[in-house]
């Protein structure tokens, strides 16, 4: 057997590679867990989760990925803080290339995510921490009293909506069609809520503000093509996600969104190589998905070192 | 919470920061922010690391409404980078602590 650092590297630490991690810890694997910023992922922003069994009176997402970490340390996984530049899988030993080192493998699970969706409207990236957001739970209870605008149509959108009219007196709700995808629960609560005003069939086209802060985006609607100022102290944005895959390119099979494609046993297009979570090219993104592909992935990884 | 890290408010601001000798880091924090938690660890370490260089300080925002008005903090985790009294540096969002080393760098 050639010689390598592990049998088994994990790219990200968000409950995908969490449970990656438990499983393969526990599995006696020689393995570890490589995260860019610290365990938690998306899920961290995430302020109140229901849906994920176990928990009946719901946990706010950092709670839940905290109570994740502790468990994998209980089993002795190695984590450790790195940013993963590229993937030499041109051999069967396999090259994590990190800044400023390269780790030798058997096997990798890719857990590295997605990131929310930027609009890409002008204003968006100048007003980011100064009225513009991605994250409800950090960023809402600096807009007491406020006007927001919400964009979006989705599970997250919707929830995070919500949230916000815990502080805001007016969340305006923009959506680029005239129905939601959203659960049909989150909906009723959405609907029920009179803070929240949808404005259907529009899109932001532009956030502006003084130097410092947001004063209004400008919307247009879609069907009648026509232009409006809406005044507003800040604009929250869930209008999807991208996946974290630029390191993967020409590495791996992707999907035409750049998502990873995989066999029912978690294998990408490279023998050896997995994947879980987000990442993946999968019909839903939850934590419940997330963890569920992890366990597989850990599992066929196990296996192929098994039979190397 | 590392021992080298100053708590601050609205009444001390202007001593503990603006009027600093040593550069200043001021992380603004609430304890309702997932993210601010989880990066928590990150800035304790740094804190024990570099508290030679400068110094490290955390400002409630919760019961210190007045600091992060002045400098338009609507965003936790925001972290500020103060040198003789002016920002030099502003981070805001879940970092590398790589990108905190090099804003530290930047104001040493």
């Amino acid at each position: 057997m050639n010689s390598v650092d592990y049998d088994l590297v994990i790219i990200g630490g968000g409950p995908a590679g969490l449970t990656a991690g438990l499983y393969a810890a526990r599995a006696k694997l020689n393995v570890i867990m490589i995260e860019k910023v610290v365990p938690g992922g998306q899920i961290l922003v995430s302020d109140w989760i229901e849906n994920y069994p176990g928990f009946p009176e719901g946990l706010s997402g950092s709670d839940l990925v905290f109570k994740m970490t502790e468990q994998t340390k209980k089993f002795g996984l190695n984590i450790e803080n790195g940013e993963v530049i590229s993937l030499d899988l041109e051999n069967r030993v396999k090259k994590v290339i990190l800044s400023d080192k390269t780790i030798k493998t058997h096997a990798i699970i890719i857990a590295t995510g997605a990131s929310p969706r930027k609009l890409g409207v002008p204003g968006e990236d100048i007003f980011y921490g100064k009225g513009v957001s991605f994250c409800a739970t950090c960023d809402g209870p600096f807009f007491k009293d406020s006007v927001i605008a919400a964009v979006g149509g989705g599970d997250t959108a919707i929830q995070e909506s919500i949230f916000l009219t815990k502080f805001a007196k007016k969340v305006y709700l923009i959506h680029r069609r005239d129905k939601l995808r959203a659960t049909k629960i989150l909906q009723e609560r959405l609907f029920a809520n009179d803070k929240i005003e949808v404005i259907w069939d529009s899109v932001v086209t532009e956030i502006k503000g003084g130097l410092t802060n947001v004063d209004k985006v400008v919307i247009k609607n879609l069907r009648s093509g026509k232009t409006d100022d809406l005044k507003v102290d800040g604009c929250f944005i869930w209008v999807g996600i991208n996946p974290n895959t630029e390191f993967l390119k020409d590495v791996v099979k992707l999907d035409q969104q750049g998502f990873v494609i995989a066999d029912s046993s978690m294998q990408t297009s490279v023998p050896g190589v997995f994947v879980a979570g987000d990442v993946r090219n999968t019909p839903l993104r939850q934590v419940a998905t997330a963890v569920g592909d992890a366990a597989i992935a850990s599992f066929s990884a196990e296996h192929y070192i098994e039979n190397i | 919470m590392a021992e080298n890290i100053v708590k601050i408010d609205d009444d001390s601001f202007d001593v503990e920061v603006l009027q600093s000798d040593k550069p200043v880091m001021v992380d603004f924090w609430a304890p309702w922010c997932g993210p601010r938690k989880a990066i928590g660890p990150v800035v304790d370490e740094l804190a024990t690391t570099y508290s030679d260089k400068i110094k490290f300080t955390k400002c409630n925002v919760d019961d210190n409404p007045v600091s992060p008005g002045k400098f338009n903090v609507r965003a936790i985790p925001t972290l500020i980078f103060f040198k003789d009294g002016k920002v030099v540096e502003q981070i805001t969002g879940m970092v590398a602590k790589q990108k905190l080393e090099e804003a530290i760098n930047k104001v040493t």
